[in-house]
């Protein structure tokens, strides 16, 4: 499933097993598509003798901190952005 | 242990910067020439580095963990045979 | 940095100075040079690209950004590709991408996981910025984090922490200081530092 600049989504709150570029502060929090960027090997298989592929899409996913962080002290349009892999999102409606 | 992000401290941030010693630019260029060459990609240094038990992450240097990453891998994909490296080092 | 300092011995005695992971490293390529896995030239040209990788790219972006509105588009739009039309390497990363800062908006940038950089225009990253405390803080307190660093900004500033946890490089263009209508682009440029292009302080004011 792919996504569209200013959809919200959320990301999978699932544990992985072995390397994986999802942090762990952001799994399982909402955010908005703020840029939809190219298709990337997949470093999950990359990183194991695999060549990568397919490759998947990768998006800029912005957060509000307040999202984030239940006791963040900052103003609440202060941001967070990550790049996050399309199998990592989930519509949010 | 390497996703910190959000991660309690009281530690300030160090400023503190060093020139990259000789050891460092060498280990930066030999996994950037493996890189290139196809023998380790950038996934496979990560996924080594996120190997290492937590203390050892910890005490290590950034170029440590290079270090043992590579050797990790290497010997993985049996381009570095156990021992060998030790070896070369007594020389 | 000493550029006489890179006239490498490659051999694997350790230097008196040198901690014993030295040796290690050396080792390690005298091994993979043996085995033909790697040649010596590899790696003493990859050393003396990494030497010669300094701000100064980064901050000829940003100078140039600030005084050519439609470059600044182009800088915007594909930062890999306003670099070569400067005659810059932006490097290997596939992608790079410029943040610009306004009068409302503050990017600062962090690689959480690791310590991803675009090295190829700014140099190597300083310790700080693969610092364990950085890469947890920035993300859950980067006002706190930017006031150590000096930098304090209105609370009607959003600031925009960049975690770049894939592939893609991301520099921050900083505003263009007041009162420096009448410098040059050469001038403004090095006005432009290192830490006002990952984000945590503004560049220099003119003198």
């Amino acid at each position: 499933m792919s996504f569209a600049h200013g959809e919200k989504v959320r990301i999978a709150p699932r544990p992985h097993e072995g390397h994986h570029r999802t942090p762990a502060y952001l799994k399982g929090k909402a955010g908005t598509i703020e840029r939809v960027h190219d298709r990337f090997l997949n470093p999950e298989t990359h990183a194991y003798g695999k060549d990568g592929r397919p490759e998947q899409r990768l998006y800029l996913v912005g957060f509000a901190l307040h999202d984030v962080w239940p006791g963040y002290g900052g103003p609440r349009d202060d941001r967070l952005l990550a790049d996050v892999f399309e199998h990592w999102l989930e519509p949010e409606s | 242990m390497h996703d910190r992000g959000g991660w309690p401290t009281d530690a300030p941030i160090d400023r503190a910067e060093h020139e990259l010693a000789d050891w460092e630019m060498l280990m930066d260029s030999i996994v950037g020439t493996l890189g290139a060459r196809g023998v380790m990609n950038v996934d496979e240094l990560r996924r080594g580095i996120e190997s290492m038990g937590p203390a050892d992450y910890e005490a290590a240097s950034y170029y440590e963990r290079w270090l043992f990453a590579t050797e990790k891998i290497l010997a993985e994909k049996g381009v570095l045979s156990p021992g060998e490296l030790d070896e070369q080092v007594a020389r | 940095m000493s550029h006489d300092a890179h006239e490498h011995d490659h051999s694997p005695v350790t230097n008196r100075d040198e901690p014993p992971i030295a040796a290690r490293v050396r080792a390690l390529e005298e091994l993979l040079v043996e085995k033909g896995v790697i040649t010596r030239d590899n790696v003493r040209t990859r050393i003396d690209w990494l030497v010669s990788r300094t701000p100064a790219d980064g901050a000829r972006l940003v100078a140039r950004a600030w005084v050519d509105e439609d470059f600044k588009g182009r800088l915007l739009a594909d930062a890999r590709v306003a670099a070569l039309e400067l005659g810059l390497d932006p490097g290997e990363a596939p992608q790079v991408i410029a943040l610009e800062n306004t009068e409302n908006v503050h990017h600062m940038v962090v690689c959480t996981l690791c310590s991803c950089y675009p090295k190829a225009l700014l140099g190597p990253p300083p310790d700080w910025y693969k610092s364990l405390p950085y890469r947890s803080r920035a993300v859950s307190d980067p006002r706190g984090v930017l006031r150590e660093f000096g930098l304090t900004l209105d609370d009607d500033v959003e600031v925009r922490v960049v975690d770049s946890t894939a592939d893609i490089r991301y520099l921050v263009v900083p505003r263009r200081p007041l009162r420096t209508n009448s410098l040059d682009e050469e001038t403004l440029a090095a006005l432009v530092t290192r830490d006002s292009m990952i984000g945590v302080s503004q560049p220099l004011t003119p003198a």
